[in-house]
């Protein structure tokens, strides 16, 4: 029983990784039509900014306090980064969706590469409050605190990204802008500034997720973004390109399932059985679980 | 005619390479017969050929793949595994891993391609993921894992193996790339090949004139797919061995570089494009660990000394200034020239006129 909720708790946590980055590269995607290769390095960046700045901040002694403010770094980063990317390189190529794809994959290979340049490719160890390490008992588990930590940012931010897109201007603009683009622009609102807007976001999200999975593993390295963008893919194409809500539920589906077939079953068939279920997801419904047509 | 011939003449003077033996100032390493040269040049080739696979199903047919490395791999890792671990004789290996990469793609591509545009790319990349995961996972340590798995150099005819040897394997490679350029070419001037090309430029329209886009695009993967596997027997040949860094998803990415640094659609644009590309990634690192990168200030030395960055930024810059690539910019070039001409000859009688 305790290993199962260690591993409900665990997958939950891991689940919460993988919506926050599937969340902007759903927006993205819905509103832009753009598959954005460079999500990765966004998260890439903002966690090595967090460590950059965490290892800097030496005049503030209490941990926690250091690690919250370079944590607000690296998000910062995050969104600045992405949006500058949006600007000077999506921008340009307004419509060119194969093109747009083409530069987002330039871009993730050449900030790995940089990234690798100044800070070299092994890891580097993320200073973390200790409280962070120790464990609350729940139902006889002992789990981690760390997890609780990711499950509340993930939950936060849908709950936040749900109230935007409800109550906000421009909210509506991008829920009418994933629903038919060609009708909000005819109507003479500018939805340019929203994809400035939607890659920001993204760009926080992606950055939130690096960090956090710098608390998870108690590291970062280069390949960070890449390889956990992969499984972020699965997640919004299971989920449905372009919808918030289908991306949680699948992010949580591709997360408890990973966790139990590892330890249930043998380690590495987690990943296997997540690759499975993609490909039967699609086969059945090609929209995914939320059911708009992925074309 | 004339390109036929210019293609023979290109593939004669690589043939006679291993005999040149002077070097090309800082271009290469060494003389052109040395070794090391030869080798980097086979991977070139290599590469090339593998480029333009891609190409078929990317360039011509229209379908963005990001799993072709899986089919790469297939031919690496099978060959390998059949010839070191099961003790396979060599041939008997080829001829295994060929029905491999001829099966595997039916059976993979009948079931990705029943979704296309962007789903399709995530099922191809979901496949080519679990082969990734499959390496990784080493069963019965067959892979050998992370660590990738040397060939048994008995069980492979000899004239591939040693150093001295080196050339054979640039011919082969050279055979491989000529092989892969013949194939495509005659392939896209079929008849299934033009259809290639409608799919590409507007599928409903193909289905809309009654033609079923499916079987072509599956004949397109398949065939694709099946000359890469033997790029990957080629290519275990000339590194000796298994690395798991050909399954990964970077690797069809890079691929995917290739293709478009050279020019989409076309025939020796991702020839010349994979050989760039390989060539660039292999010798930039070398140049970056030079004595003059070394002496430059912190902003100019770490980035001038990653491959990868400047090939992404190469890549950007081509993405956006340059759409069409290196044959783009060729056919651009003759295009113009024509249209010059056609200007002078519209602008002659007026000027007689005047």
């Amino acid at each position: 029983m305790s290993t199962f909720v260690l591993l409900t708790i665990t997958g939950l946590g891991l689940g919460a990784m993988y919506f926050l980055i599937a969340s902007g590269l759903s927006l993205i995607y819905g509103l832009m039509g753009v598959l954005n290769f460079a999500h990765g390095a966004f998260l890439t960046v903002g966690a090595y900014i967090a460590w950059f700045a965490d290892s800097h901040f030496t005049a503030i002694h209490s941990v926690t306090l250091r690690f919250v403010l370079a944590a607000l770094c690296g998000l910062a980063a995050g969104a600045v980064f992405a949006a500058l990317v949006e600007l000077v390189l999506i921008r340009p190529l307004y419509l060119r969706h194969i093109e747009q794809v083409l530069v987002t994959v330039g871009l993730s290979l050449a900030t790995v590469a940089l990234i690798q340049g100044i800070w070299g490719n092994d890891s580097r160890l993320y200073a973390l409050p200790n409280w962070t390490s120790q464990t609350t008992h729940v139902l006889g588990a002992s789990i981690p605190n760390d997890r609780w930590i990711e499950i509340a940012a993930a939950v936060l931010l849908l709950a936040g990204l749900l109230a935007f897109l409800r109550y906000t201007r421009y909210g509506l603009i991008i829920r009418a802008g994933v629903e038919n683009r060609a009708m909000v622009t005819a109507l003479g609102i500018d939805v340019r500034r929203a994809f400035t807007l939607v890659f920001a976001i993204g760009g926080f999200a992606a950055a939130l997720a690096g960090v956090l999975s710098g608390v998870y593993f108690s590291s970062v390295d280069p390949g960070r973004g890449t390889s956990l963008l992969i499984f972020a893919f699965i997640v919004v194409v299971i989920g449905g390109l372009g919808s918030i809500v289908g991306s949680a539920a699948a992010a949580v589906i591709v997360g408890l399932l990973q966790q139990y077939a590892n330890y249930y079953a043998s380690s590495g068939l987690g990943d296997l059985s997540v690759v499975l279920l993609l490909a039967i997801v699609l086969l059945i419904r090609p929209g995914g679980l939320s059911g708009r047509a992925a074309t | 005619m004339a390109r036929l011939a210019v293609a023979a003449g290109v593939v004669l003077a690589l043939a006679f390479m291993p005999e040149y033996g002077f070097g090309l100032g800082k271009v290469f390493d060494g003389s052109l017969d040395s070794p090391g040269v030869l080798q980097l040049l086979a991977i070139c080739l290599v590469f090339a050929g593998l480029a333009l696979t891609y190409d078929l199903l990317f360039g011509f047919t229209g379908l963005l793949s990001f799993g072709h490395a899986l089919y790469f791999a297939v031919g690496v890792y099978v060959c390998d595994i059949a010839i070191t671990r099961w003790h396979w004789s060599f041939w008997t290996a080829v001829a295994f891993t060929a029905a491999v990469g001829l099966v595997l793609p039916v059976v993979l591509g009948s079931v990705s391609l029943r979704v296309g545009g962007i789903a399709f790319a995530m099922v191809t990349l979901a496949f080519a993921q679990a082969g990734a995961i499959l390496v990784q996972k080493n069963p019965r340590r067959w892979t050998g894992g992370e660590e990738g798995l040397g060939y048994d150099f008995e069980r492979v005819p000899q004239t591939f193996v040693g150093i001295l040897n080196t050339k054979h394997l640039y011919w082969l490679a050279l055979g491989y790339a000529a092989l892969v350029g013949v194939v495509a070419w005659w392939a896209t001037r079929s008849s299934p090949g033009h259809v290639w090309q409608a799919i590409r430029e507007n599928e409903r329209r193909v289905e809309v004139l009654g033609l079923r886009p499916f079987p072509y695009k599956l004949l397109a993967f398949v065939l694709g797919s099946f000359l890469a596997t033997l790029g990957g027997i080629v290519y275990m040949l000339c590194v000796g061995g298994a690395s798991p860094d050909v399954t990964t998803a970077s690797f069809t990415l890079a691929l995917l570089v290739m293709v478009v640094i050279g020019g989409t659609g076309t025939l020796w644009g991702p020839l010349l494009g994979g050989a760039l590309y390989t060539y660039l990634d292999r010798r930039l690192g070398d140049v970056g660990g030079s004595h003059a990168i070394h002496q430059l200030p912190g902003v100019l030395r770490v980035p001038l000394s990653q491959p990868l960055f400047l090939l992404g930024v190469l890549f950007i810059l081509i993405v956006f200034f340059l759409p069409g690539g290196i044959a783009g910019l060729a056919t651009r070039g003759r295009a113009g020239g024509r249209a010059l001409r056609r200007l002078e000859a519209a602008l002659r009688p007026a000027r007689g006129g005047a």
